[in-house]
């Protein structure tokens, strides 16, 4: 039991529609807590979640404001949905800061238990700002309206130990362990730029503590930085109301038809219940689509060896519930139970590991040439325990293991780690190093785009080459699919507001094998209404994952049927029975938009948000290397004769290789003037006021920001 | 030749959904068929014959992430 620093008594705000009306700001400096109101114009502009973080930390900061600068802000909040129990993936809270990969906004989204805990607490968002001069936990107990500050240096670094203990600690008895979850990050956060935000949720079949990630932009970094050690909540008595809806009838009638697909319809889908998004390794991989050897490929005939059936026969515990929230049937959430760790600081431990997800196996796997599911397994126990977001560590080292295999760094001086494509040993050396803060690993973390500063002026690497491989933009690392034959997928990545994520618009389907999208316009429209769509998510409190990864059986009678119409209809049925509101699907579109445009011009008052920040590496756009182009020579060759009416017999390899690279980036050119067209933005990518005024966001300090860049 | 997704393909006798989808290596199975705009069962795709010059469409529903 650490010393309390600090105590704080409030009386819990009481949930009405969806909010709390009540926000938690704790300055970290002077141990000063405040409650703010929740107005009238932030639900009607901003609507909850990620809108309210954004707000809170736009007035927090200054353009000058950094990662680690004492202002910055982590603000977390569930949304007006949030914790509502009778529809799936209801669970979710966006963490907003600013990044120390990009220097701007970071938006991550993030499943457990902690957001509708926090909100059932009284607290519709969590402002965090200023630096402790001590290591800190910090302890929300919803039910008595008492949070307390605590010396934190006494407990355990990694998140797997320390959520496990301060659930103990904080439980009354083993049933209340279920009302307790923990915010932390771990060792990895000392030492990376990469550290993530975990959430937990207590699994009180398998007596462990389970965990969700904000992963993205280095939150637990700045969690770190702040001497943050855990967030704790705890608040007992769940119940089906506690959100005091407007309609709960609308809400179970619609939440029983769904429940009704899912029981139906998912073991003919996507198998969600069996073994959640990793479904797709083997479609992405035969489609071409698979990140291999830093998305230099997209597949690998052993990809076999880490498909979902091996992962369901062999790995992961069926037949319990794995959802991350209550009342979420797709219960995607898997976990391979009692497996034993073979290196590093936990070797020969039996531990429960969070996953694989896609994303994981894919970049700890096929992205680094590993088709181990042993390896990828620990691989995603390490990242997790040390707070190490995956998709940035699987990105950034797949570039470090091509620089390697093309001569641009040496091993020695990656301190004697053979790096090469699939050795998983030496990746999991490197995780370590990390977490120590040693060898390689002090600099490792740190991201693609200050290694390819590091490798160039340290190490003499080609900085040109470094540009075409190092897969980021803004800073962030790219998540983990090979989109290079589609340029509506370029498009959704690198002109994503906070970096190339593929929460904003997943378009690869649509556009390289439906042929949906066959011209720059329809290309524009999806780049703007499945970002504006898929924002919603992160304002009000859902996951994404039960909008698609399930549909009807009668979608495909739709006129739509990649927007899932009926699952639309859901969500602005649902919206409207919480809060008692009445908006539509197009009122819905603008809800999104106008926290996606403010965040565009929050990247403005940043530096960065123009046409300058939103350009690819090459490797997104085409071949960069000649095996590159071998691997794909039938398509390619055809390209040049049909689209730019040159014949190939005539050309050398290089020859071919410049002029493909020559007509793709005119293409990503044409690409961003109609999405900049479509978005309401300038040529240079800067939110029009006029479109600002359309959606009602033509506030004067938004204005102000944007004026001297028309 | 016929169409599929909007684009030209190679036409043979003797071609159905079936023999289409594996030709081209469509081996996702949550997709939409329609030929010539109409919608086509999954227990029709065995026999369902598509004949030179029909339009086919194969939508994929992945929409990922």
């Amino acid at each position: 039991m650490g010393t309390i620093l600090k105590e704080y008594r409030y009386t819990p705000a009481k949930i009405k529609r969806g909010y709390s009306g009540k926000s938690l700001y704790l300055n970290l400096t002077d141990l000063r807590f405040e409650q703010k109101e929740i107005t009238d114009f932030m639900k009607e502009k901003l609507t909850g979640g990620k809108g309210f973080d954004l707000w809170y930390l736009w007035h927090a900061i200054t353009p000058e404001t950094r990662w680690d600068s004492p202002e910055n802000e982590i603000v977390m909040s569930v949304g007006p949905l949030g914790g509502i129990t009778q529809y799936s993936g209801t669970g979710k809270t966006v963490i907003c800061s600013i990044s120390p990969l990009t220097d701007i906004p970071i938006d991550s989204n993030v499943g457990g238990y902690f957001g509708p805990l926090l909100k059932f607490s009284g607290w519709d968002a969590f402002e965090i700002q200023g630096k402790s001069e001590k290591e800190i936990l910090i302890f929300i107990d919803g039910n008595n309206g008492l949070i307390q500050v605590e010396d934190a240096s006494e407990y355990p670094e990694d998140t797997h130990l320390l959520a496990e203990e301060l659930t103990k600690k904080y439980a009354e008895d083993e049933d209340d362990m279920v009302n307790v979850s923990v915010a932390c990050t771990g060792s990895g956060a000392k030492h990376s730029y990469m550290a993530m935000v975990n959430f937990s949720f207590y699994d009180p079949r398998r007596k462990v503590c389970r965990f969700k990630q904000a992963a993205r932009g280095g939150l637990g970094t700045i969690m770190h930085d702040k001497k943050i050690k855990a967030l704790v909540v705890r608040y007992r008595g769940i119940t089906p109301n506690l959100n005091d809806v407007a309609d709960i009838s609308t809400i179970n009638k619609v939440g029983v038809k769904y429940h009704k697909e899912m029981h139906d319809l998912d073991h003919k889908q996507n198998k969600m219940r069996q073994i959640g998004t990793a479904n797709t390794v083997m479609i992405m991989s035969q489609y071409d689509l698979l990140p291999t050897r830093n998305f230099q490929t997209g597949g690998d005939p052993e990809t076999y060896k880490i498909s979902p059936q091996v992962f369901i026969n062999e790995w992961l515990t069926q037949g319990l519930h794995d959802g991350c929230w209550y009342g979420c049937t797709m219960s995607c959430a898997k976990c391979a139970d009692h497996f034993l760790i073979t290196t590093g600081p936990y070797a020969g431990q039996r531990v429960t590991v969070d996953g694989p997800e896609y994303e994981c196996a894919a970049g700890l796997g096929a992205n680094l040439g590993v088709f181990d599911p042993q390896a990828i397994l620990e691989e995603n126990f390490y990242c997790d325990t040390y707070g190490i977001d995956l998709i940035s560590f699987g990105t950034c080292t797949a570039f470090i293991m091509e620089c390697y295999q093309r001569g641009q760094i040496t091993q020695e001086q990656m301190g004697g780690l053979d790096l090469c494509f699939g050795n998983s040993k030496a990746v999991l050396e490197l995780l370590h190093q990390i977490s120590r803060g040693e060898g390689f690993g002090r600099i490792a973390g740190l991201g693609i785009r200050k290694l390819k500063k590091i490798f160039t002026e340290e190490f003499g690497a080609d900085p040109k080459l470094l540009q075409d491989i190092g897969m980021e933009t803004k800073g962030l690392e790219y998540s983990e699919y090979a989109h290079k034959e589609s340029l509506a997928q370029q498009g959704g990545f690198a002109m994503a507001t906070k970096g190339p994520q593929h929460d904003e618009a997943w378009l690869i389907f649509m556009d390289m094998v439906n042929k949906q999208l066959p011209t720059f316009e329809d290309k524009a429209n999806a780049l703007y209404y499945f970002p504006m769509f898929r924002t919603w998510f992160g304002l009000v409190g859902l996951c994404k994952l039960p909008w698609n990864d399930i549909v009807p059986a009668d979608n495909h009678k739709t006129d739509a049927p990649a927007k899932v119409p009926e699952h639309v209809q859901n969500y602005v049925d649902i919206f409207n029975a919480v809060t008692g509101k009445s908006i539509d699907k197009e009122e819905l579109i603008i809800q999104s938009e106008r926290v996606y445009q403010f965040q565009r011009v929050f990247s403005v008052r940043m530096g960065k948000g123009e046409r300058k920040d939103d350009y690819a590496p090459y490797r997104s756009l085409g071949p960069v290397s000649r095996e590159e182009y071998l691997s794909r020579q039938e398509l390619y060759d055809r390209q040049l004769r049909e689209l730019q009416n040159l014949d190939p017999e005539k050309m050398d390899l290089d020859e071919k290789i410049a002029v493909t690279r020559r007509y793709r980036e005119d293409q990503y050119e044409q690409l961003m003037d109609a999405v900049y067209r479509r978005r309401g933005w300038t040529s240079n990518g800067i939110p029009t006021p006029e479109r600002l005024k359309e959606i009602g966001m033509d506030i004067p300090e938004l204005l102000e920001v944007i004026e001297p860049k028309l | 030749m016929i169409k599929v997704n909007t684009e030209d393909y190679p036409w043979h006798p003797g071609m159905t959904v079936r023999v289409l989808l594996d030709e081209k290596r469509f081996t996702f199975r949550h997709i939409i068929v329609r030929v010539n705009g109409e919608f086509v069962p999954e227990e029709d795709y065995e026999h369902h014959p598509i004949l030179d010059g029909d339009d086919v469409l194969v939508l994929h529903l992945m929409a990922g992430g």
